[in-house]
């Protein structure tokens, strides 16, 4: 199909251009005037190139209750995603090949935002034995990780870096050292101690990304330049701190942050309401402006949802026994739009870089900007403020804690390669 | 007040009005016929995710006294994780009409979640380490029995303050009738920080000039959890003795939750003298309990 997108403001990681009219021929971007079958209008309106999540929970294989693959990468498109990396805590989880393959097969069939492939860095993520990551990458995986496990051997994960290295793929790290985090269920500080609830502490974090961005310095010694470390989720003052100094040495490390992180903080647990228990958990006021300071000069490379959705019997279970985890996709953009942006001045380039080159850079996919002849995976954002409706999410995990907050920045179009994935307009 | 879930935003002024109250309870105790018609026709649900004998019996003759119906549940948390859930037994018993539910769980905020599945009211029972309003209020009530008034008054916990709910809810309710509160425990078992409430390792500190004395329960588990190196070492230097309440003010009172245990928190001698309103703690228990159900269920038609 050929589309004109009409009278648009283009806006990429360089900054903003237009408006303009933008058409999309056999799945590439053009500029140059030609027949079309359909004409969309992009007055006051924003087109962006498609956003890439690095971490969302897809939960399938095993448990599909939660979400499977059609209603998260709907719920994706929704948010103006085009690529999503799915990560590997299923059950089982993808820890061999022919999982991977199994995986992206699915993801292509659906032909909703592309599915992306994370793999485990150890089996079963048991965090004792590396897994082959030659094949997996042979078999399509992008990165390694044994997200929602923690990593407590170092020995382990130091093989897994060397050998990760060898074969290109990042190594993704759920930054919290067991054993400090206990059984926390939140930030631990004066408020958990008010509300009896057992914390999590901010060191449980910088531990062990001191940890290991020493493992990493170690890997790159024996494996001579290759590996690559990625920190998820980073939620505290002190973790920003160190990545930062890791980074000013050169060492081959990025971050993301999260949108709860970003926008909400432990205070949100007054409520006592299981829907804020995450991993990390929603940390201070004085965390959260480190992180944006961190968006802002560059240590942290990109947004990530860790979208987690459970459903809303196990939610609506106690606060120490509801599941950890946020659903995210379809908020994600809106809600940093309006927060960051409007609210409090973000460079929009910066923001949608962090959607974009940012996450792409993670993974050592090349920047995706608006040129002649670039692939058409877009996003067209509206401007107009819309109330965030948790009943009308894609995602079977209905609940959210912006359920009634009013965002601008909706992603009203959204197209793969030129094919229409997702639209309102 | 809708529901008791903690003290968050009372006044003093309603603490007061719900001790009036529980003082004419205590004369209806008091009668060789001890029951009213107050609560007739209402039904109170006793729902126990983590049992408690005493917390449970104290509530249900609270009600009965007030000739309300009352039904019970209890559910070893145990049985949750099997896939039953809080909220689907709570509309079962909302089904069957139930009026006023007390709720215990081992977790804090299951009150405060009831409160968005129910119409009835809510009545924390005691939720993980987080609360337990009634028992605050029973001891706030036996103090000013003993004292007068709280006003300028120092009181001091002493025990795991870190687990117990008991000391988190004294330590918002007492405050606001005036008290000082200190916490003396291990310091394993303090917490980094509590409002209002001075936190300190030194009983002598603690006791010191003190006008009342709480001792709280010690659960095995803090051992074996490696919180506590020994038994003997916790009773060395954390016992309320006979000895060590010199240092309070002379007539300084001892409470405890209960259930104690003998010659670990307290001095068994000491628990068994006149100075110990544990006793006392249990009829008020009552009666109180009566005055917060009267006040939810016909102060709330009203
Ligand atoms: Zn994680």
């Amino acid at each position: 199909m050929r589309l004109l997108i009409r009278n648009v403001r283009l806006l990429d990681a360089r900054g903003e251009r237009g408006p303009g009219d933008v058409y999309v021929v056999e799945g590439r971007i053009s500029f140059t005037p030609a027949p079309v079958d359909e004409v969309v209008e992009g007055e006051g309106r924003y087109l962006v190139p498609g956003f890439l999540d690095l971490h969302a929970h897809l939960r399938e294989p095993g448990q599909e209750a939660k979400e499977d693959l059609a209603s998260g990468l709907l719920a994706a498109a929704k948010g103006g995603y085009t690529d999503v990396v799915s990560m590997p805590n299923t059950l089982p989880p993808v820890d061999a090949p022919e999982a991977v393959a199994a995986l992206r097969e699915r993801g292509r069939a659906l032909g909703l935002a592309r599915l992306h492939v994370a793999a485990a860095l150890t089996l079963g993520q048991e965090g004792k034995r590396i897994t082959e990551a030659a094949l997996l990458k042979a078999a399509g995986a992008v990165l390694l990780t044994d997200d929602g496990r923690t990593n407590e051997d170092a020995g382990v994960l130091a093989l897994g870096l060397v050998q990760a290295g060898a074969w290109g793929l990042p190594v993704a790290v759920h930054a919290e050292d067991a054993s400090l985090r206990g059984n926390g269920v939140m930030n631990q500080g004066a408020l958990s101690e008010e509300l009896g609830l057992p914390g999590n502490p901010p060191e449980a974090e910088s531990a062990r990304i001191a940890r290991d961005l020493e493992v990493l310095r170690y890997a790159l010694r024996q494996a001579k330049g290759r590996p690559r470390l990625h920190v998820q989720h980073l939620s505290t003052r002190r973790g920003v701190e160190l990545l930062r100094e890791a980074k000013r040495a050169g060492l081959p490390v990025t971050a993301e942050a999260t949108p709860h992180h970003l926008t909400l903080t432990e205070e949100r647990l007054r409520s006592l309401d299981p829907l804020y228990k995450v991993a990390p958990p929603l940390r201070t006021e004085e965390d959260r402006e480190a992180l944006l300071e961190g968006l802002l000069d560059g240590t942290v490379d990109a947004v990530a949802t860790d979208h987690a959705p459970h459903t809303q019997a196990e939610k609506e279970m106690d606060l120490l026994r509801a599941p950890f985890g946020i659903p995210s996709l379809e908020v994600a953009f809106p809600l940093l739009y309006t927060e960051l942006y409007v609210k409090r001045g973000l460079p929009l380039a910066r923001l949608v870089e962090l959607f974009t080159d940012g996450p792409r850079r993670v993974l050592g996919l090349p920047p995706l900007h608006l040129e002649e002849g670039a692939e058409a995976s877009l996003a067209l954002i509206d401007p107009a403020p819309k109330r965030v409706e948790p009943s009308r999410f894609a995602s079977k995990a209905r609940y959210s804690p912006w359920a009634g907050w009013v965002l601008e920045g909706w992603p009203v179009l959204t197209l793969v390669e030129g094919r229409v994935v997702h639209r309102v307009v | 007040m809708r529901h008791l879930l903690d003290f968050q935003g009372w006044s003093r002024k309603e603490v007061e009005d719900l001790f009036e109250t529980a003082r004419l309870m205590q004369e209806v105790l008091a009668r060789p016929v001890k029951k009213v018609p107050a609560l007739q026709g209402f039904t109170v649900a006793t729902v126990f995710f983590e049992p408690s004998t005493r917390t449970r019996i104290s509530f249900e003759l609270a009600a009965r006294r007030m000739s309300a119906d009352v039904v019970s549940f209890s559910a070893a948390s145990s049985s949750l994780e099997k896939g039953e859930s809080y909220k689907d037994t709570l509309l079962t018993l909302e089904a069957m009409g139930v009026d006023a539910y007390v709720i215990r769980a081992d977790a804090a905020g299951v009150p405060h979640q009831a409160t968005r599945w129910v119409r009835g009211a809510v009545i924390n029972g005691g939720d993980g380490r987080r609360a337990h309003p009634t028992q605050a209020l029973l001891d706030a009530f036996t103090l000013l029995e003993a004292l007068g008034s709280l006003e300028g008054r120092k009181i001091a916990i002493v025990g795991d303050i870190l687990h117990s709910r008991v000391a988190r809810s004294n330590a918002e309710l007492l405050p606001l009738l005036g008290a000082e509160v200190w916490c003396a425990g291990p310091p394993t078992l303090l917490p980094e920080r509590l409002p209002n409430v001075r936190l300190t390792p030194d009983l002598e500190e603690a006791l010191k000039e003190a006008d009342a004395v709480m001792a709280l329960r010690l659960q095995k588990e803090r051992m074996a959890a490696g919180l506590l190196p020994s038994l003997p070492e916790y009773v060395a230097l954390y016992q309320i003795t006979e000895e060590r309440l010199r240092k309070a003010k002379p007539h300084a009172v001892l409470l405890h939750p209960g259930p104690m245990n003998r010659d670990v928190e307290v001095e068994g001698t000491l628990a068994d003298s006149e100075r110990s309103l544990v006793n006392r703690q249990v009829q008020n228990g009552v009666a109180v309990r009566m005055a917060v159900l009267y006040h939810l269920l016909v102060g709330r038609k009203a």
